[in-house]
């Protein structure tokens, strides 16, 4: 890696075991500046950049001696603020905040709104930036939550998504539960798991238990939601209220991270994994798929990657896009390694490697 | 009493290793660091106000632990230190 002065036209930003780390480019992403440890020793989960204010990063921060919290930078990692009232559930709960698996900006009207998902199973709203964090209630109150039994990984409530074109409207999916969406900014909430199987449960296809392990919306089309999860990847186009399964053509059903083209509509970035009791690439060959049509084929995208023998994979977060022209794509590994495209997942190099293991991938585009 | 602050906290405590309060529990004592720097508690204590699992307080050498807890009565000279537990092993 280059280690002189690059302008910082894209930044890509690393949640892993041991800390965050920054890794900056120009726009031609040939030669790479790397920033950080940040947050050193606390596992980082998650990390996002906001949009709405061009500057804030925030943090899902999981030390094991202190506990959960959400951090938040606003000079790209120099220095980060704590909250001053993390997400905690109401002692009276009997529940603990075990993790915070994701961060999401609100929407663009909202600038100094920010959602947290958590283990086990719950939404925190902070309506000052990250200081302080509510939960909410009614989804933590839904019936069906005496009922949820979690996952090997927990009940993480790991994706948040919000509609821009409906800004009341929004969808979480949990570990081992499903998705569910909200018409009311979370007044009230539905599960959306119809056609969704779970080969793992009695009932193939039950209102609920179907284990999402990522959920993202089209760019483009809002009423179309694709996720990855553990029975296949699917997509919806009715916004959530039926789902088409879309595993036809993809070595395996099991995965975890998945990642949209941000300026086209029905393109799309998966990473099939052998399945859920053997966790590395499938076919034992790193690759990303890609698709073009909303998940109808599937093109391997691996030219510059290991083709056999990687014993590897990557977490839920661990695959990002960036904003650019042609956009560039990152896939983390659980080993450490980064890999790039500069041309939108034609051809893969490895731009950084022996990092702890990469929690997450996410990117921040300066233009 | 003298409260030293383990390396790890300190980033919250502007680099501040030992921070003099005054405050008649460890309870009081850790209610009156987060008014000093919010937000620090919660690294101490979870949601059912307990220490951590992996937390670790000391007054005079004496885990409260083994005591009366965060409701362990502190004296104007006591010495309280927050330890992490040695992770690992």
């Amino acid at each position: 890696m280059a280690s002189k002065k690059v302008k910082a036209d894209v930044n890509v930003l690393l949640g892993t075991r041991k800390g965050a780390f920054i890794l900056q480019s120009d726009r031609r992403r040939k030669a790479w500046k790397m920033k950080g440890p940040f947050l050193q020793s606390s596992p980082v989960f998650h990390m996002v950049f906001d949009t709405r204010d061009g500057k804030t990063i925030y943090a899902a921060v999981n030390s094991g001696h202190f506990g959960p919290t959400v951090q938040r930078s606003r000079n790209f990692g120099k220095t980060w603020e704590n909250a001053e009232k993390p997400p905690r559930f109401a002692e009276s709960s009997g529940l603990k905040v075990e993790n915070v698996w994701h961060v999401e900006p609100g929407l663009a009207d909202e600038p100094d709104t920010v959602y947290a998902g958590v283990a086990p199973g719950a939404l925190f709203r902070s309506g000052d930036g990250g200081s302080s964090w509510e939960m909410n209630q009614n989804l933590n109150n839904h019936p069906s939550r005496a009922e949820w039994q979690p996952g090997a990984g927990g009940l993480c409530l790991h994706s948040i998504v919000l509609d821009p074109s409906r800004p009341k409207r929004m969808y979480v999916g949990i570990s081992a539960v499903g998705v569910f969406k909200s018409e009311d900014a979370g007044e009230t909430w539905n599960v959306k798991n119809k056609n969704v199987r779970a080969d793992f449960a009695p009932v193939k296809y039950p209102e609920f238990g179907q284990c999402v392990h990522k959920l993202v919306m089209d760019p483009k089309k809002p009423d179309s939601l694709y996720q990855q999860n553990h029975c296949g990847v699917y997509r919806s186009e009715d916004a959530a209220e039926s789902w088409v399964e879309i595993s036809k053509g993809l070595p395996s059903t099991f995965g975890f991270p998945m990642a949209t083209h941000p300026h086209e509509s029905e393109r799309f970035y998966v990473m099939p994994e052998e399945g859920d009791f053997f966790r590395v690439m499938a076919n034992k060959e790193f690759a990303v798929y890609e698709t073009e049509n909303a998940g109808r084929t599937w093109k391997k995208r691996n030219k510059g990657m290991p083709k056999e023998k990687a014993y590897v994979g990557c977490y839920r977060e661990g695959l990002a896009t960036d904003r650019l022209d042609p956009v560039g794509v990152y896939a983390g590994t659980r080993m450490g390694h980064l890999f790039h495209s500069a041309d939108e997942g034609k051809s893969w190099r490895l731009i950084a490697q022996w990092l702890p293991p990469i929690y997450s991938v996410s990117t921040a585009t300066i233009t | 009493m003298t409260v030293n602050i383990p390396v790890a906290l300190r980033q919250y405590t502007q680099n501040q290793s030992d921070l003099q309060v005054d405050a008649s529990t460890v309870q009081e004592m850790l209610q009156k660091l987060d008014a000093l720097f919010p937000g620090l508690k919660a690294f101490i204590l979870d949601e059912g106000s307990g220490l951590r699992r992996y937390v670790n307080v000391f007054v005079n050498g004496k885990d409260i632990r083994s005591g009366d807890g965060i409701t362990t009565k502190l004296k104007e000279r006591d010495q309280v230190r927050i330890v992490p537990a040695v992770a690992g092993g």
